[in-house]
Protein backbone atom coordinates (compact mmCIF):
# COMPACT_ATOMS: atom_id res chain seq x y z
CA UNK A 1 0.00 0.00 0.00
CA UNK A 2 1.15 3.81 -1.08
CA UNK A 3 1.98 5.73 1.87
CA UNK A 4 -0.51 8.58 2.73
CA UNK A 5 2.34 11.39 1.78
CA UNK A 6 5.45 10.77 0.47
CA UNK A 7 8.49 12.69 1.32
CA UNK A 8 10.70 14.13 -1.21
CA UNK A 9 13.96 11.84 -0.35
CA UNK A 10 16.62 14.75 -1.66
CA UNK A 11 15.48 16.52 1.33
CA UNK A 12 17.48 17.47 3.93
CA UNK A 13 16.05 17.57 7.36
CA UNK A 14 16.89 21.66 8.10
CA UNK A 15 15.22 21.92 4.55
CA UNK A 16 12.25 19.85 5.57
CA UNK A 17 11.87 21.94 8.53
CA UNK A 18 12.26 25.52 6.78
CA UNK A 19 9.76 24.29 4.66
CA UNK A 20 7.22 23.00 6.91
CA UNK A 21 7.70 26.48 9.05
CA UNK A 22 6.59 28.00 5.65
CA UNK A 23 4.18 26.14 5.06
CA UNK A 24 2.91 27.17 8.92
CA UNK A 25 3.90 30.96 8.40
CA UNK A 26 1.64 31.03 5.28
CA UNK A 27 -1.67 29.41 7.22
CA UNK A 28 -1.01 31.49 10.36
CA UNK A 29 -0.45 34.37 8.50
CA UNK A 30 -3.49 34.51 6.50
CA UNK A 31 -5.94 33.59 9.06
CA UNK A 32 -4.38 35.63 11.63
CA UNK A 33 -4.49 38.39 8.73
CA UNK A 34 -8.71 37.57 8.71
CA UNK A 35 -8.83 37.55 12.36
CA UNK A 36 -7.69 41.16 12.30
CA UNK A 37 -9.94 42.45 9.55
CA UNK A 38 -12.55 40.77 11.79
CA UNK A 39 -11.72 42.77 14.32
CA UNK A 40 -10.83 40.04 16.68
CA UNK A 41 -7.51 41.90 18.38
CA UNK A 42 -9.29 45.18 19.12
CA UNK A 43 -12.74 44.22 21.67
CA UNK A 44 -12.46 47.46 22.39
CA UNK A 45 -13.17 48.99 19.28
CA UNK A 46 -16.67 50.32 19.27
CA UNK A 47 -18.59 47.87 16.05
CA UNK A 48 -22.49 47.88 15.27
CA UNK A 49 -22.14 44.87 17.99
CA UNK A 50 -20.91 46.86 20.81
CA UNK A 51 -23.37 50.02 19.83
CA UNK A 52 -26.34 47.46 19.95
CA UNK A 53 -24.84 46.00 23.21
CA UNK A 54 -25.03 49.82 24.28
CA UNK A 55 -28.37 50.00 23.96
CA UNK A 56 -29.23 46.80 25.40
CA UNK A 57 -27.17 47.85 28.66
CA UNK A 58 -29.43 50.78 29.20
CA UNK A 59 -32.19 49.64 28.25
CA UNK A 60 -32.34 45.93 28.96
CA UNK A 61 -33.31 43.37 26.75
CA UNK A 62 -36.69 43.10 24.99
CA UNK A 63 -37.02 40.22 22.72
CA UNK A 64 -38.03 40.60 19.44
CA UNK A 65 -38.46 44.70 19.76
CA UNK A 66 -36.01 47.28 18.07
CA UNK A 67 -33.57 48.13 20.44
CA UNK A 68 -34.31 51.72 19.62
CA UNK A 69 -37.40 52.76 18.73
CA UNK A 70 -39.09 50.15 20.37
CA UNK A 71 -43.03 51.03 20.81
CA UNK A 72 -44.18 51.92 17.91
CA UNK A 73 -47.24 51.60 15.54
CA UNK A 74 -47.15 50.62 11.77
CA UNK A 75 -49.48 52.00 8.94
CA UNK A 76 -49.98 52.35 4.77
CA UNK A 77 -50.56 54.63 2.56
CA UNK A 78 -49.35 56.16 -0.38
CA UNK A 79 -46.90 58.80 -1.75
CA UNK A 80 -48.16 61.52 -4.46
CA UNK A 81 -45.45 62.94 -6.49
CA UNK A 82 -46.08 66.21 -8.46
CA UNK A 83 -43.04 65.87 -10.29
CA UNK A 84 -41.57 69.06 -8.84
CA UNK A 85 -38.18 67.50 -7.54
CA UNK A 86 -37.77 65.48 -11.02
CA UNK A 87 -35.52 68.04 -12.40
CA UNK A 88 -33.20 67.09 -9.35
CA UNK A 89 -33.12 63.59 -9.14
CA UNK A 90 -34.19 60.52 -11.84
CA UNK A 91 -35.53 58.17 -8.76
CA UNK A 92 -38.44 57.21 -9.64
CA UNK A 93 -40.36 58.24 -7.11
CA UNK A 94 -39.75 61.91 -8.35
CA UNK A 95 -41.98 60.97 -11.79
CA UNK A 96 -45.63 62.64 -11.31
CA UNK A 97 -47.79 59.56 -9.49
CA UNK A 98 -48.73 58.08 -7.11
CA UNK A 99 -46.75 54.95 -5.44
CA UNK A 100 -47.98 52.50 -2.05
CA UNK A 101 -45.97 53.11 0.98
CA UNK A 102 -45.77 50.97 4.44
CA UNK A 103 -44.67 52.60 7.21
CA UNK A 104 -44.04 52.76 11.15
CA UNK A 105 -44.49 55.44 13.89
CA UNK A 106 -42.38 55.16 16.55
CA UNK A 107 -41.07 56.71 19.74
CA UNK A 108 -37.46 57.22 19.79
CA UNK A 109 -35.36 54.96 23.01
CA UNK A 110 -35.30 51.09 23.17
CA UNK A 111 -38.55 50.41 25.70
CA UNK A 112 -41.49 49.24 24.01
CA UNK A 113 -43.82 49.71 26.46
CA UNK A 114 -43.13 53.37 27.97
CA UNK A 115 -45.94 55.60 28.35
CA UNK A 116 -46.09 58.10 25.82
CA UNK A 117 -44.61 61.57 26.89
CA UNK A 118 -44.79 64.96 24.84
CA UNK A 119 -41.48 65.72 24.74
CA UNK A 120 -40.29 62.05 23.94
CA UNK A 121 -38.92 61.83 20.19
CA UNK A 122 -41.34 61.26 17.61
CA UNK A 123 -40.55 58.95 14.85
CA UNK A 124 -42.09 58.14 11.35
CA UNK A 125 -40.29 55.68 9.03
CA UNK A 126 -41.56 55.15 5.30
CA UNK A 127 -41.03 52.48 2.97
CA UNK A 128 -41.82 54.08 -0.65
CA UNK A 129 -42.37 51.11 -3.27
CA UNK A 130 -41.03 52.54 -6.60
CA UNK A 131 -42.83 50.74 -10.16
CA UNK A 132 -39.59 49.14 -10.93
CA UNK A 133 -39.37 47.15 -8.04
CA UNK A 134 -36.91 49.86 -6.41
CA UNK A 135 -37.03 50.85 -2.80
CA UNK A 136 -36.36 54.32 -0.66
CA UNK A 137 -36.70 53.98 2.94
CA UNK A 138 -36.17 56.67 5.29
CA UNK A 139 -35.91 57.03 9.12
CA UNK A 140 -36.90 60.46 10.51
CA UNK A 141 -37.57 62.25 13.60
CA UNK A 142 -39.30 65.36 15.10
CA UNK A 143 -36.12 67.02 16.16
CA UNK A 144 -34.65 69.76 14.37
CA UNK A 145 -30.94 68.23 14.74
CA UNK A 146 -29.52 65.49 15.60
CA UNK A 147 -27.95 66.31 19.13
CA UNK A 148 -24.49 64.56 17.93
CA UNK A 149 -22.29 64.43 15.09
CA UNK A 150 -21.27 60.56 14.63
CA UNK A 151 -21.98 57.15 16.49
CA UNK A 152 -18.89 57.18 18.59
CA UNK A 153 -20.67 60.58 20.92
CA UNK A 154 -23.93 58.65 20.14
CA UNK A 155 -22.97 55.90 22.03
CA UNK A 156 -21.19 58.11 24.90
CA UNK A 157 -24.38 60.15 24.48
CA UNK A 158 -26.31 56.86 25.59
CA UNK A 159 -24.59 56.07 28.60
CA UNK A 160 -24.73 59.60 30.08
CA UNK A 161 -28.27 60.09 29.67
CA UNK A 162 -28.86 56.62 31.25
CA UNK A 163 -31.04 56.51 34.09
CA UNK A 164 -28.59 55.92 37.36
CA UNK A 165 -29.84 52.74 39.13
CA UNK A 166 -30.11 54.30 42.44
CA UNK A 167 -32.30 57.51 41.30
CA UNK A 168 -34.01 55.74 38.27
CA UNK A 169 -33.44 59.12 36.59
CA UNK A 170 -30.56 60.64 34.55
CA UNK A 171 -27.66 61.81 36.34
CA UNK A 172 -27.19 65.53 35.75
CA UNK A 173 -23.48 65.31 36.39
CA UNK A 174 -22.94 62.64 34.03
CA UNK A 175 -25.05 64.65 31.51
CA UNK A 176 -23.17 67.52 32.21
CA UNK A 177 -19.59 66.96 31.55
CA UNK A 178 -20.84 65.16 28.10
CA UNK A 179 -22.18 68.03 26.81
CA UNK A 180 -19.36 70.04 27.98
CA UNK A 181 -17.12 68.16 25.89
CA UNK A 182 -19.08 67.89 23.07
CA UNK A 183 -19.65 71.48 22.03
CA UNK A 184 -21.48 70.15 18.98
CA UNK A 185 -24.05 68.79 21.33
CA UNK A 186 -24.24 72.33 23.53
CA UNK A 187 -25.10 74.00 20.07
CA UNK A 188 -28.03 71.49 19.31
CA UNK A 189 -29.63 70.84 22.50
CA UNK A 190 -31.23 74.34 22.78
CA UNK A 191 -32.80 74.20 18.93
CA UNK A 192 -34.33 70.78 20.55
CA UNK A 193 -35.35 71.84 23.85
CA UNK A 194 -37.08 75.08 22.17
CA UNK A 195 -38.78 73.03 19.61
CA UNK A 196 -42.53 73.75 19.59
CA UNK A 197 -44.18 70.33 20.63
CA UNK A 198 -47.18 69.55 19.13
CA UNK A 199 -50.55 67.74 20.05
CA UNK A 200 -49.39 64.47 18.66
CA UNK A 201 -48.48 61.97 15.78
CA UNK A 202 -50.43 63.92 13.38
CA UNK A 203 -49.34 67.62 13.39
CA UNK A 204 -45.72 66.81 13.82
CA UNK A 205 -42.93 67.42 11.43
CA UNK A 206 -40.44 64.96 10.71
CA UNK A 207 -37.40 65.42 9.61
CA UNK A 208 -34.53 63.37 7.69
CA UNK A 209 -31.71 65.14 8.98
CA UNK A 210 -28.67 63.50 7.33
CA UNK A 211 -27.53 64.90 4.12
CA UNK A 212 -28.19 63.24 0.64
CA UNK A 213 -27.16 63.55 -2.63
CA UNK A 214 -29.69 63.68 -5.70
CA UNK A 215 -28.14 63.12 -9.10
CA UNK A 216 -30.57 64.11 -12.17
CA UNK A 217 -30.34 62.11 -15.32
CA UNK A 218 -27.06 63.63 -16.66
CA UNK A 219 -25.17 62.65 -12.85
CA UNK A 220 -25.16 65.97 -11.29
CA UNK A 221 -25.17 66.32 -8.06
CA UNK A 222 -27.27 67.97 -5.56
CA UNK A 223 -27.41 67.77 -1.97
CA UNK A 224 -30.28 67.96 -0.20
CA UNK A 225 -32.23 67.21 3.36
CA UNK A 226 -35.60 66.30 3.44
CA UNK A 227 -38.75 67.40 6.08
CA UNK A 228 -42.28 66.21 6.07
CA UNK A 229 -44.10 68.84 7.29
CA UNK A 230 -47.52 68.31 8.14
CA UNK A 231 -51.26 69.07 6.43
CA UNK A 232 -52.78 69.26 9.86
CA UNK A 233 -52.63 72.48 11.76
CA UNK A 234 -50.20 72.43 14.47
CA UNK A 235 -52.24 72.03 17.86
CA UNK A 236 -50.02 72.66 20.89
CA UNK A 237 -49.27 70.02 23.55
CA UNK A 238 -51.55 69.92 26.50
CA UNK A 239 -51.13 71.45 29.90
CA UNK A 240 -51.40 68.27 31.69
CA UNK A 241 -49.97 65.28 30.21
CA UNK A 242 -52.24 62.62 29.11
CA UNK A 243 -49.56 60.31 29.31
CA UNK A 244 -51.36 60.12 33.29
CA UNK A 245 -54.60 58.92 32.22
CA UNK A 246 -53.75 57.05 28.94
CA UNK A 247 -50.65 55.18 28.56
CA UNK A 248 -50.69 55.45 24.45
CA UNK A 249 -52.06 58.43 24.07
CA UNK A 250 -49.89 59.20 20.92
CA UNK A 251 -50.43 56.36 19.39
CA UNK A 252 -54.07 56.10 20.40
CA UNK A 253 -54.67 59.72 18.79
CA UNK A 254 -52.97 58.75 15.97
CA UNK A 255 -55.10 55.64 15.33
CA UNK A 256 -58.26 58.50 15.87
CA UNK A 257 -56.97 60.67 13.43
CA UNK A 258 -56.63 57.97 10.40
CA UNK A 259 -60.03 56.76 11.34
CA UNK A 260 -61.45 60.23 10.76
CA UNK A 261 -59.49 61.32 8.22
CA UNK A 262 -56.26 60.43 6.11
CA UNK A 263 -53.36 62.16 7.56
CA UNK A 264 -50.96 64.04 4.73
CA UNK A 265 -47.21 64.93 5.30
CA UNK A 266 -46.04 67.35 2.34
CA UNK A 267 -42.30 66.30 1.41
CA UNK A 268 -40.22 69.49 1.82
CA UNK A 269 -36.48 69.25 -0.07
CA UNK A 270 -33.75 71.93 1.35
CA UNK A 271 -31.34 72.11 -1.58
CA UNK A 272 -27.35 72.45 0.21
CA UNK A 273 -24.83 75.62 -1.53
CA UNK A 274 -21.55 75.02 -2.09
CA UNK A 275 -19.97 75.05 1.59
CA UNK A 276 -23.47 73.97 3.25
CA UNK A 277 -22.16 70.97 6.03
CA UNK A 278 -22.90 67.87 4.43
CA UNK A 279 -21.29 65.51 7.30
CA UNK A 280 -23.15 67.41 10.27
CA UNK A 281 -26.61 66.49 11.10
CA UNK A 282 -25.95 68.83 14.50
CA UNK A 283 -26.17 72.20 12.11
CA UNK A 284 -29.39 73.20 10.34
CA UNK A 285 -28.34 74.84 6.67
CA UNK A 286 -29.08 78.61 6.23
CA UNK A 287 -33.03 79.73 6.69
CA UNK A 288 -32.80 81.68 2.90
CA UNK A 289 -31.68 77.90 1.42
CA UNK A 290 -34.39 77.50 -1.73
CA UNK A 291 -36.77 74.40 -0.70
CA UNK A 292 -38.85 72.30 -2.79
CA UNK A 293 -42.36 70.83 -2.09
CA UNK A 294 -41.96 67.21 -3.99
CA UNK A 295 -45.31 65.61 -3.36
CA UNK A 296 -47.29 64.76 0.00
CA UNK A 297 -47.63 61.37 1.89
CA UNK A 298 -51.23 60.37 2.69
CA UNK A 299 -51.20 57.94 5.60
CA UNK A 300 -55.01 56.23 5.24
CA UNK A 301 -54.53 53.01 7.42
CA UNK A 302 -52.82 51.94 10.74
CA UNK A 303 -52.06 48.80 11.56
CA UNK A 304 -50.55 47.53 14.51
CA UNK A 305 -47.09 45.99 14.45
CA UNK A 306 -48.27 42.06 15.02
CA UNK A 307 -50.09 41.90 11.41
CA UNK A 308 -48.15 44.12 9.75
CA UNK A 309 -45.16 43.77 7.14
CA UNK A 310 -43.36 47.17 8.45
CA UNK A 311 -42.54 45.21 11.69
CA UNK A 312 -40.33 42.35 9.69
CA UNK A 313 -38.55 45.60 7.79
CA UNK A 314 -35.48 47.34 8.51
CA UNK A 315 -35.80 51.16 8.03
CA UNK A 316 -32.03 51.37 7.49
CA UNK A 317 -32.01 55.00 5.48
CA UNK A 318 -29.31 53.62 3.06
CA UNK A 319 -31.87 51.80 1.16
CA UNK A 320 -31.95 54.19 -1.93
CA UNK A 321 -32.99 54.66 -5.43
CA UNK A 322 -31.07 55.28 -7.78
CA UNK A 323 -31.17 59.18 -8.65
CA UNK A 324 -30.36 59.17 -3.94
CA UNK A 325 -27.00 58.44 -2.98
CA UNK A 326 -25.43 58.70 0.34
CA UNK A 327 -23.62 61.92 1.73
CA UNK A 328 -20.26 62.29 3.07
CA UNK A 329 -22.21 62.57 6.74
CA UNK A 330 -20.59 59.18 8.98
CA UNK A 331 -23.93 58.86 10.66
CA UNK A 332 -25.09 57.04 7.50
CA UNK A 333 -22.90 54.07 7.30
CA UNK A 334 -23.29 53.88 11.03
CA UNK A 335 -27.15 53.75 11.31
CA UNK A 336 -26.90 51.37 8.75
CA UNK A 337 -24.76 49.10 9.95
CA UNK A 338 -26.13 48.94 13.43
CA UNK A 339 -29.74 48.79 12.20
CA UNK A 340 -28.70 45.39 10.73
CA UNK A 341 -28.00 43.92 14.12
CA UNK A 342 -30.48 45.22 15.84
CA UNK A 343 -32.52 43.72 13.05
CA UNK A 344 -31.06 40.53 12.62
CA UNK A 345 -31.21 40.21 16.50
CA UNK A 346 -34.97 40.82 16.94
CA UNK A 347 -35.65 38.40 13.93
CA UNK A 348 -34.42 36.12 15.62
CA UNK A 349 -36.17 36.35 18.82
CA UNK A 350 -40.07 35.10 20.09
CA UNK A 351 -42.25 38.01 19.31
CA UNK A 352 -44.01 39.12 22.50
CA UNK A 353 -47.26 41.38 21.96
CA UNK A 354 -46.89 45.16 21.43
CA UNK A 355 -48.27 48.29 23.40
CA UNK A 356 -50.72 49.30 20.87
CA UNK A 357 -52.49 45.73 20.25
CA UNK A 358 -54.59 45.19 17.29
CA UNK A 359 -57.44 45.81 19.80
CA UNK A 360 -56.75 49.27 19.61
CA UNK A 361 -55.31 49.65 16.08
CA UNK A 362 -58.67 47.65 15.53
CA UNK A 363 -56.41 46.03 12.50
CA UNK B 1 -10.86 14.92 -27.37
CA UNK B 2 -7.28 15.36 -26.53
CA UNK B 3 -5.60 11.37 -26.55
CA UNK B 4 -2.95 12.20 -23.94
CA UNK B 5 -4.01 12.39 -20.60
CA UNK B 6 -3.86 16.10 -19.59
CA UNK B 7 -1.29 17.32 -17.22
CA UNK B 8 -2.58 20.22 -17.05
CA UNK B 9 -6.35 21.43 -16.10
CA UNK B 10 -7.81 23.41 -19.22
CA UNK B 11 -7.11 26.85 -19.86
CA UNK B 12 -10.57 27.97 -19.24
CA UNK B 13 -10.37 26.14 -16.11
CA UNK B 14 -7.03 27.27 -14.55
CA UNK B 15 -8.70 31.05 -15.91
CA UNK B 16 -11.92 30.63 -13.78
CA UNK B 17 -9.66 29.16 -10.46
CA UNK B 18 -7.30 31.74 -9.82
CA UNK B 19 -10.09 34.86 -10.96
CA UNK B 20 -12.55 33.04 -8.24
CA UNK B 21 -9.84 32.71 -5.94
CA UNK B 22 -9.29 36.25 -5.43
CA UNK B 23 -12.50 37.24 -5.75
CA UNK B 24 -13.80 34.99 -2.94
CA UNK B 25 -10.62 35.64 -0.73
CA UNK B 26 -11.72 39.05 -0.95
CA UNK B 27 -15.57 38.53 0.00
CA UNK B 28 -14.17 36.68 2.97
CA UNK B 29 -12.27 39.65 3.88
CA UNK B 30 -14.84 42.21 2.65
CA UNK B 31 -17.58 39.68 4.55
CA UNK B 32 -15.79 39.80 8.16
CA UNK B 33 -14.52 43.31 7.99
CA UNK B 34 -17.86 45.00 6.54
CA UNK B 35 -19.57 43.82 10.17
CA UNK B 36 -17.18 45.31 12.64
CA UNK B 37 -16.69 48.94 10.78
CA UNK B 38 -19.37 50.89 11.52
CA UNK B 39 -17.35 53.90 8.95
CA UNK B 40 -17.09 51.18 6.29
CA UNK B 41 -20.18 48.82 6.38
CA UNK B 42 -22.44 51.25 4.13
CA UNK B 43 -19.54 50.58 0.85
CA UNK B 44 -17.99 47.53 1.58
CA UNK B 45 -21.96 45.97 2.16
CA UNK B 46 -22.52 47.43 -1.42
CA UNK B 47 -20.03 45.89 -3.05
CA UNK B 48 -20.37 42.70 -1.15
CA UNK B 49 -23.89 41.82 -2.57
CA UNK B 50 -22.51 42.55 -6.94
CA UNK B 51 -19.26 40.55 -6.55
CA UNK B 52 -21.14 37.87 -4.23
CA UNK B 53 -23.53 37.23 -6.90
CA UNK B 54 -20.86 37.27 -9.93
CA UNK B 55 -18.92 34.45 -7.52
CA UNK B 56 -22.31 32.58 -7.93
CA UNK B 57 -22.81 33.02 -11.87
CA UNK B 58 -18.88 32.34 -12.03
CA UNK B 59 -19.23 28.82 -9.67
CA UNK B 60 -22.35 27.85 -12.07
CA UNK B 61 -20.12 28.37 -15.17
CA UNK B 62 -17.22 26.21 -13.88
CA UNK B 63 -19.63 23.56 -12.21
CA UNK B 64 -20.72 22.98 -16.41
CA UNK B 65 -17.49 23.74 -17.33
CA UNK B 66 -16.18 20.57 -14.61
CA UNK B 67 -18.44 18.33 -16.02
CA UNK B 68 -17.93 19.25 -19.41
CA UNK B 69 -13.78 19.44 -19.38
CA UNK B 70 -11.19 16.40 -19.07
CA UNK B 71 -9.18 16.53 -15.66
CA UNK B 72 -5.91 15.68 -15.54
CA UNK B 73 -5.13 12.43 -13.55
CA UNK B 74 -3.96 13.35 -9.91
CA UNK B 75 0.02 12.76 -9.62
CA UNK B 76 1.14 9.68 -9.02
CA UNK B 77 2.39 10.94 -5.68
CA UNK B 78 -0.86 11.14 -3.76
CA UNK B 79 -2.31 8.25 -1.98
CA UNK B 80 -5.65 6.29 -3.06
CA UNK B 81 -7.06 8.18 0.54
CA UNK B 82 -5.31 10.97 -0.32
CA UNK B 83 -7.01 11.17 -2.99
CA UNK B 84 -10.37 10.86 -1.57
CA UNK B 85 -9.80 13.48 0.81
CA UNK B 86 -8.82 15.74 -1.67
CA UNK B 87 -12.00 14.95 -4.47
CA UNK B 88 -14.06 15.46 -1.50
CA UNK B 89 -12.44 18.86 -0.43
CA UNK B 90 -12.98 20.00 -4.05
CA UNK B 91 -17.09 18.99 -3.86
CA UNK B 92 -17.16 21.04 -1.06
CA UNK B 93 -15.75 24.02 -2.27
CA UNK B 94 -17.88 23.98 -5.12
CA UNK B 95 -20.99 23.44 -3.24
CA UNK B 96 -19.86 25.87 -0.51
CA UNK B 97 -19.33 28.68 -3.43
CA UNK B 98 -22.64 27.97 -4.45
CA UNK B 99 -24.35 27.54 -1.77
CA UNK B 100 -22.95 31.11 0.31
CA UNK B 101 -24.38 33.53 -2.49
CA UNK B 102 -27.38 31.42 -2.34
CA UNK B 103 -27.81 32.11 1.01
CA UNK B 104 -27.07 35.81 0.57
CA UNK B 105 -29.49 36.45 -1.56
CA UNK B 106 -32.57 34.29 0.25
CA UNK B 107 -31.43 35.75 3.49
CA UNK B 108 -31.68 39.39 2.18
CA UNK B 109 -35.46 38.07 0.53
CA UNK B 110 -36.31 36.53 3.48
CA UNK B 111 -35.61 39.76 5.77
CA UNK B 112 -37.56 41.95 3.07
CA UNK B 113 -34.08 43.80 1.95
CA UNK B 114 -34.82 44.89 -1.73
CA UNK B 115 -31.82 42.96 -3.59
CA UNK B 116 -29.77 46.09 -4.76
CA UNK B 117 -26.96 45.23 -7.58
CA UNK B 118 -25.67 48.55 -8.71
CA UNK B 119 -28.13 51.80 -9.56
CA UNK B 120 -31.64 50.99 -10.35
CA UNK B 121 -30.55 47.44 -10.96
CA UNK B 122 -31.97 44.56 -8.34
CA UNK B 123 -32.44 41.10 -8.15
CA UNK B 124 -36.16 39.37 -7.33
CA UNK B 125 -36.42 37.99 -4.00
CA UNK B 126 -35.62 34.22 -4.04
CA UNK B 127 -37.82 33.48 -0.40
CA UNK B 128 -40.61 34.87 0.73
CA UNK B 129 -40.18 37.39 4.22
CA UNK B 130 -40.09 35.88 7.40
CA UNK B 131 -38.11 36.47 10.37
CA UNK B 132 -37.30 33.25 11.92
CA UNK B 133 -35.97 32.25 7.93
CA UNK B 134 -34.27 35.10 7.66
CA UNK B 135 -32.46 34.65 11.27
CA UNK B 136 -31.60 31.29 10.20
CA UNK B 137 -30.13 32.04 6.66
CA UNK B 138 -28.35 35.00 8.32
CA UNK B 139 -26.41 32.65 11.09
CA UNK B 140 -25.76 29.90 7.95
CA UNK B 141 -23.71 32.71 6.29
CA UNK B 142 -21.66 33.59 8.69
CA UNK B 143 -21.01 29.41 9.57
CA UNK B 144 -20.65 28.39 5.86
CA UNK B 145 -18.23 31.30 4.71
CA UNK B 146 -15.72 30.39 7.85
CA UNK B 147 -16.17 26.71 6.62
CA UNK B 148 -15.14 28.28 3.30
CA UNK B 149 -12.32 29.94 4.58
CA UNK B 150 -10.97 26.99 6.88
CA UNK B 151 -11.75 24.53 3.68
CA UNK B 152 -9.42 27.31 1.42
CA UNK B 153 -6.37 26.76 4.38
CA UNK B 154 -6.84 23.44 4.14
CA UNK B 155 -6.57 22.96 0.13
CA UNK B 156 -3.51 25.66 0.13
CA UNK B 157 -1.70 23.88 2.78
CA UNK B 158 -2.35 20.68 1.30
CA UNK B 159 -0.56 22.66 -2.32
CA UNK B 160 2.15 24.02 -0.49
CA UNK B 161 2.90 20.44 1.20
CA UNK B 162 3.09 18.88 -2.43
CA UNK B 163 4.53 21.58 -3.76
CA UNK B 164 7.66 22.01 -1.11
CA UNK B 165 7.97 18.70 0.93
CA UNK B 166 6.76 16.28 -1.95
CA UNK B 167 7.76 18.22 -4.48
CA UNK B 168 5.19 16.74 -7.04
CA UNK B 169 5.28 20.02 -9.51
CA UNK B 170 1.66 20.08 -8.12
CA UNK B 171 1.18 23.41 -8.32
CA UNK B 172 2.01 23.13 -12.53
CA UNK B 173 -1.43 21.29 -12.71
CA UNK B 174 -3.13 24.63 -12.49
CA UNK B 175 -0.73 27.28 -13.42
CA UNK B 176 -1.62 29.90 -15.57
CA UNK B 177 0.97 29.35 -18.39
CA UNK B 178 1.38 26.06 -20.24
CA UNK B 179 4.23 23.73 -18.51
CA UNK B 180 5.81 20.94 -20.84
CA UNK B 181 5.36 17.35 -20.15
CA UNK B 182 7.59 15.90 -17.08
CA UNK B 183 9.54 13.90 -18.79
CA UNK B 184 10.33 11.09 -15.71
CA UNK B 185 7.16 10.07 -13.93
CA UNK B 186 4.70 8.72 -16.19
CA UNK B 187 1.06 9.76 -15.26
CA UNK B 188 -1.03 7.48 -13.21
CA UNK B 189 -4.05 6.67 -15.68
CA UNK B 190 -6.72 6.75 -12.21
CA UNK B 191 -8.78 10.04 -13.23
CA UNK B 192 -9.34 12.74 -11.00
CA UNK B 193 -12.76 11.55 -9.87
C1 LIG C 1 -25.49 56.74 14.97
C2 LIG C 1 -26.66 57.19 15.25
C3 LIG C 1 -27.87 56.30 15.37
C4 LIG C 1 -27.96 55.03 15.90
C5 LIG C 1 -26.86 54.20 16.52
C6 LIG C 1 -29.34 54.63 15.76
C7 LIG C 1 -29.84 53.42 16.17
C8 LIG C 1 -31.09 52.90 15.85
C9 LIG C 1 -31.52 51.54 16.01
C10 LIG C 1 -30.68 50.43 16.58
C11 LIG C 1 -32.80 51.44 15.55
C12 LIG C 1 -33.66 50.17 15.47
C13 LIG C 1 -33.47 49.54 14.09
C14 LIG C 1 -34.26 48.26 13.85
O1 LIG C 1 -34.22 47.33 14.67
O2 LIG C 1 -34.93 48.17 12.79
C15 LIG C 1 -33.19 52.76 15.14
C16 LIG C 1 -34.42 53.09 14.64
C17 LIG C 1 -34.75 54.34 14.18
N1 LIG C 1 -33.92 55.45 14.06
FE1 LIG C 1 -31.99 55.54 14.59
N2 LIG C 1 -30.05 55.64 15.16
C18 LIG C 1 -29.18 56.67 14.90
C19 LIG C 1 -29.48 57.87 14.28
C20 LIG C 1 -30.72 58.24 13.84
C21 LIG C 1 -31.04 59.48 13.18
C22 LIG C 1 -30.05 60.58 12.81
C23 LIG C 1 -32.38 59.44 12.94
C24 LIG C 1 -33.26 60.47 12.27
C25 LIG C 1 -32.96 61.23 11.31
C26 LIG C 1 -32.89 58.18 13.40
C27 LIG C 1 -34.20 57.75 13.30
C28 LIG C 1 -34.65 56.49 13.57
C29 LIG C 1 -36.01 56.06 13.37
C30 LIG C 1 -37.15 56.88 12.82
C31 LIG C 1 -36.07 54.71 13.75
C32 LIG C 1 -37.29 53.80 13.74
C33 LIG C 1 -37.39 53.10 12.43
C34 LIG C 1 -38.46 52.04 12.48
O3 LIG C 1 -39.62 52.37 12.79
O4 LIG C 1 -38.12 50.91 12.19
N3 LIG C 1 -31.86 57.47 13.93
N4 LIG C 1 -32.13 53.63 15.32
C1 LIG D 1 -18.97 33.68 -2.22
C2 LIG D 1 -19.87 34.47 -1.81
C3 LIG D 1 -19.94 35.09 -0.44
C4 LIG D 1 -19.04 35.06 0.59
C5 LIG D 1 -17.71 34.36 0.66
C6 LIG D 1 -19.62 35.85 1.67
C7 LIG D 1 -19.01 36.05 2.88
C8 LIG D 1 -19.56 36.77 3.91
C9 LIG D 1 -18.97 36.93 5.21
C10 LIG D 1 -17.64 36.36 5.65
C11 LIG D 1 -19.82 37.69 5.94
C12 LIG D 1 -19.63 38.13 7.39
C13 LIG D 1 -20.32 37.13 8.26
C14 LIG D 1 -20.18 37.40 9.72
O1 LIG D 1 -19.05 37.56 10.21
O2 LIG D 1 -21.22 37.42 10.40
C15 LIG D 1 -20.95 38.03 5.12
C16 LIG D 1 -22.03 38.79 5.51
C17 LIG D 1 -23.05 39.19 4.65
N1 LIG D 1 -23.22 38.82 3.34
FE1 LIG D 1 -22.05 37.57 2.32
N2 LIG D 1 -20.84 36.35 1.25
C18 LIG D 1 -21.07 35.91 -0.02
C19 LIG D 1 -22.16 36.21 -0.83
C20 LIG D 1 -23.16 37.10 -0.50
C21 LIG D 1 -24.22 37.50 -1.38
C22 LIG D 1 -24.41 37.05 -2.82
C23 LIG D 1 -24.99 38.39 -0.68
C24 LIG D 1 -26.23 39.14 -1.10
C25 LIG D 1 -26.69 39.29 -2.29
C26 LIG D 1 -24.40 38.54 0.62
C27 LIG D 1 -24.88 39.36 1.61
C28 LIG D 1 -24.34 39.47 2.86
C29 LIG D 1 -24.89 40.30 3.89
C30 LIG D 1 -26.14 41.19 3.75
C31 LIG D 1 -24.10 40.11 5.03
C32 LIG D 1 -24.31 40.63 6.43
C33 LIG D 1 -24.46 42.05 6.67
C34 LIG D 1 -24.91 42.31 8.09
O3 LIG D 1 -25.23 41.41 8.87
O4 LIG D 1 -24.99 43.49 8.43
N3 LIG D 1 -23.29 37.74 0.70
N4 LIG D 1 -20.77 37.45 3.88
Amino acid sequence: MKPFLTIDPTLTRPALLLRLALIGLVLGGAAALFAWRAGWFTPHTLTQDTVIDTFQKVNGVFPGFRRNHAKGVCFRGYFESNGNAAALSRAGVFSPGRIPVLGRFSLGGGLPYVTDAPATVRALAVQFQLQNGEEWRTAMINLPVFPVQNVQQFAEQLVAFAPDPATGKPDPAKIQAFVAAHPATARALPLIQQRPISSGFADSPYYGLNAFTFLDKGGKPTPVRWTMVPEQPFQPSPAVDPGATDKNYLFDGLIAAVRSAPQRWRLILTLGQPGDPTSDATITWPADRQTIDAGTLVVDQIESEAVSPARDMNFDPTILPDGIAVSDDPLLSARSAAYSVSFTRREGERKEPSAVTTAETGK
Amino acid sequence: MNPKPRTQFAIQSRLLHWLMAVMILAMLFIGVAMVSSLADYRWLVALHRPLGIAILILAIIRLVNRKLTKLPPFPPTMSPLERRIASSSEKLLYALMIALPLIGWGMLSAGHYPIVMFGAVHLPPILPAHPLLFAILRAAHTVLAYLLFATILAHVGAVLFHTLIVRDRILDRMALWPIRRPKTPAPDANPAE
